[in-house]
């Protein structure tokens, strides 16, 4: 039964990626969302083929999964993210090595774009200019006159600041150096409290402030060269498609990045537009509010639906189950108790190497979660049915199956539906992550608007969801009218 | 007629029925009186099919309950659980067509049935239209004996009746019960832990104890030829409240 339902999910899931389309992901933070977004544009102006977005998604490892499972077709990615995250071997450096290690994954990558994102330090233009400052190596010129911040992760990476002062023989004194989360670093520097901080080299910032990012002329920090991650299978079946993103290579410079990354982060100008300037196009005609709405509550409702479905088909039988037979009741309560433990996140990334991304784990996820509330209800409205209701039953005659239909099953009516009701508005909410691994919904605003900070585009999402959660709780109490026995309602 | 033969009944390995043997004649009322542990809920079960028993027969109208299957046997016993026990979920008509409907009778059937039962028992037609937490006890009691007499059992069979009730509707609701049996001519077993209720209502009465059937007979035979001592000290156990001359 469990493995029918699993397979037909799958099935289903299978089949919504058949069709003939090419999808691009992206991670979850801006760079890689404009990266994304001019990918996706890039293949819709060499091709008449359908381009799907599934931008924002969790992390490198749903990313990766997609890929392999044929959810997405073509994403963003770093060199060393690829080396360290994806093939677990920082020692791979070079293109070649890396490709011959991802071949075997059916994976390959593009050109290098043309900048890396990396760790650097940047100083103010005025330290800069009266010091001449180019190079990382040419910081000992100006040694008595830096204040220096640098982040936490900074201090202690063996990658960052202890290697970087062997590696450069410098002279900076760790009690000269102040301690602070980024955000603060940059405002320091901003109002001139110091002017040396480490940065990533394509921070939005660095533009903004007019910093100078020092070469590293040692090549000690590692190289993230941004290429394309993409399937080999796409990349065969459609070579005109891979060539047009392999052109892009070498065009986009570190510089070119950072004023990207300020237009979306600090001129908060829309991913859309900012990726079609940068194609010198005119951008997809951003899709109106209301068009937006409507696709992700058409795919928030289908999950929920969905998972709504599942609870009913199997939960109420699962609570049958569990109140007739002792050991069977405890072992079913137990687990569907403990998925409820799991949190969503967590769920997901372990659904991910079994039913691939986009809707399958989200599915399974939004069923495992909206198990409990109507197995446990099912199972407490069954057993508080007064046992001398049932031997009145059988005393009259009443077979098993007239027992349970027309005594338990209206008797333990408002608590199933009260069971049914929390597993939907549970959903609802739970289904908001369902984005993370590329499901859609209402999820994909409030996630983008997340990682954007972008509080209007949170509530895209956020309000909407809040509204079906209320409509639900709406619906159900007027559903519950016809289904409650009215003898029944009276007295609550 | 109701006859119960000769039987036996353990709970792991505990005697609860012992050798218990009655017989209810044809349109008469008996009551079956004990205290609490004398077996006869047990007893009662028994003659409704619910449990399994060792030995023995139950019988109606000579035909034994094994002969027959389950819906048979419960459409030849009217069973009036405690309280009424009409389910929660149903109107008082809902509760009474609730068997009848699922035997296949047309509405029409089920609604004659029904109207000529409401008048037996002299319950107003509303009632039947209200949920039984809107219902006095009386009003249910009456309607869970509608509910008993719908297919038209041989026997009916009454679990504590009177127990729910407060004591003046009690006094009031008795002298009707006897006329609503008289009316429905149905053999009528009152399982009871009430000397008082019992004398009243039956003319038989069947006193069990500790499983097995201390003594069978009226009022007057228990009272004036106890069959053991326990019979007296369980009637003497009832006795009246004081007369006023014997307050101090």
């Amino acid at each position: 039964m469990k493995h029918a339902i699993i397979g037909a999910l799958l099935l289903f899931s299978s089949s919504l990626q058949a069709a003939d389309k090419v999808v691009v992901g992206s991670k979850i933070f801006t760079e890689s969302y404009i990266l994304g977004e001019i990918a996706a544009q890039t293949l819709e102006g060499a091709s008449p083929l359908k381009v799907e977005r599934r931008l924002g998604m969790g992390a490198t490892g749903i990313l990766f999964a997609s890929l392999q499972s044929g959810a997405i077709d073509v994403y963003p990615d770093y060199t060393g993210t690829v080396a360290e995250a994806i093939l677990k071997n920082p020692k791979l450096k070079t293109e070649s090595e890396l490709q011959s290690a991802l071949a075997p994954l059916g994976l390959t990558i593009s050109a290098p774009l043309g900048f890396n994102n990396t760790y650097a330090l940047a100083v103010t233009e005025a330290v800069a200019a009266k010091f001449d400052l180019h190079l990382i190596s040419d910081l000992e010129k100006a040694s008595s006159e830096l204040k220096v911040a640098f982040t936490h992760e900074f201090m202690n990476r063996s990658d960052g600041y202890r290697g970087l002062v062997e590696k450069y023989d410098l002279k900076i004194p760790p009690f000269k150096i102040t301690r602070m989360v980024q955000s603060l670093a940059y405002r320091a520097i901003e109002d001139g409290t110091v002017n040396l901080i480490d940065v990533y080299s394509t921070d939005a910032k660095i533009e903004k402030l007019k910093l100078r990012v020092l070469i590293d002329d040692r090549g000690y920090f590692p190289i993230y060269n941004a290429v394309w991650l993409a399937r080999k299978a796409f990349v065969e079946k459609y070579p005109n498609l891979w060539n047009s993103l392999n052109a892009l290579g070498g065009k986009i410079d570190a510089v070119r990045m950072r004023q990207l990354n300020a237009k979306v982060d600090l001129d908060k100008q829309s991913i859309e537009t900012t990726a079609a300037e940068f194609r010198g196009a005119k951008g997809p005609d951003a899709q109106s509010l209301a068009a937006k709405l409507t696709v992700r509550t058409q795919e928030h409702l289908w999950l929920v639906g969905a998972a709504l479905l599942f609870s009913l088909l199997v939960g109420i039988p699962l609570g049958l189950i569990a109140a007739r037979y002792q050991v069977a009741g405890q072992t079913i309560l137990l687990t569907s108790g403990l998925v409820q433990t799991v949190p969503s996140l967590a769920l997901l990334c372990f659904l991910i190497p079994l039913f691939g991304v986009g809707n399958a784990p989200a599915l399974v996820a939004l069923c495992l979660y909206s198990l409990l509330p109507v197995v446990m209800n099912t199972y407490v409205g069954v057993r508080s049915v007064d046992p001398q209701h049932l031997e009145n039953a059988r005393a009259y005659g009443l077979t098993r199956k007239q027992i349970l239909l027309r005594i338990v099953f209206p008797l333990a009516s408002p608590t199933i539906l009260a069971g049914v009701k929390t597993a939907t508005i549970v959903s609802i909410g739970t289904a908001t992550l369902a984005a993370l691994v590329g499901a859609g919904g209402y999820g994909v605003s409030i996630v983008s608007g997340l990682s954007l900070n972008d509080t209007p585009t949170i509530l895209q999402g956020a309000v909407p969801a809040a509204a079906m959660a209320l409509a639900a709780y709406v619906a159900f109490d007027l559903f519950g009218r016809l289904v409650v026995p009215a003898g029944l309602r009276k007295r609550s | 007629m109701l006859k119960v033969e000769n039987i036996f009944k353990s709970f792991d390995g505990k005697p609860v029925l012992n050798d218990v043997s009655f017989s209810v004649r044809q349109g008469a009322t008996a009551a079956l009186i004990g205290s609490s542990g004398s077996g006869k809920t047990t007893l009662l079960r028994v003659t409704l099919g619910l449990v399994p028993f060792d030995r023995g027969y139950v019988k109606i109208d000579d035909q034994a309950l094994l002969s027959f299957d389950r819906v048979e046997w419960a459409d030849r016993i009217g069973y009036v659980p405690q309280d009424g026990g009409l389910f929660p979920h149903l109107t008082g008509l809902q509760n009474v067509a609730l068997v009848p409907k699922l035997r296949g009778w047309t509405k029409s059937r089920i609604r004659d049935r029904a109207e000529e039962l409401r008048q037996l028992v002299e319950l107003d037609a509303a009632v039947l239209n209200r949920y039984p937490q809107e219902m006095s006890g009386g009003q249910k009691q009456r309607v869970a004996i509608m509910r008993a007499a719908m297919m038209d059992p041989s026997v009916m069979l009454l679990d504590e009746p009177m127990a729910a009730l407060d004591p003046i509707i009690r006094r009031s609701l008795q002298n009707e019960l006897k006329s609503i049996f008289k009316n429905l001519g149905k053999t009528v077993v009152i399982v009871t832990h009430d000397l008082g209720e019992a004398v009243y209502l039956a003319e038989q009465v069947m006193l069990l104890q500790e499983g097995r059937i201390v003594q069978t007979g009226t009022y007057a035979d228990l009272l004036l030829r106890p069959a053991e001592s326990f019979v007296t000290e369980f009637i003497n156990a009832h006795r009246t409240l004081p007369e006023a001359g014997e307050l101090q």
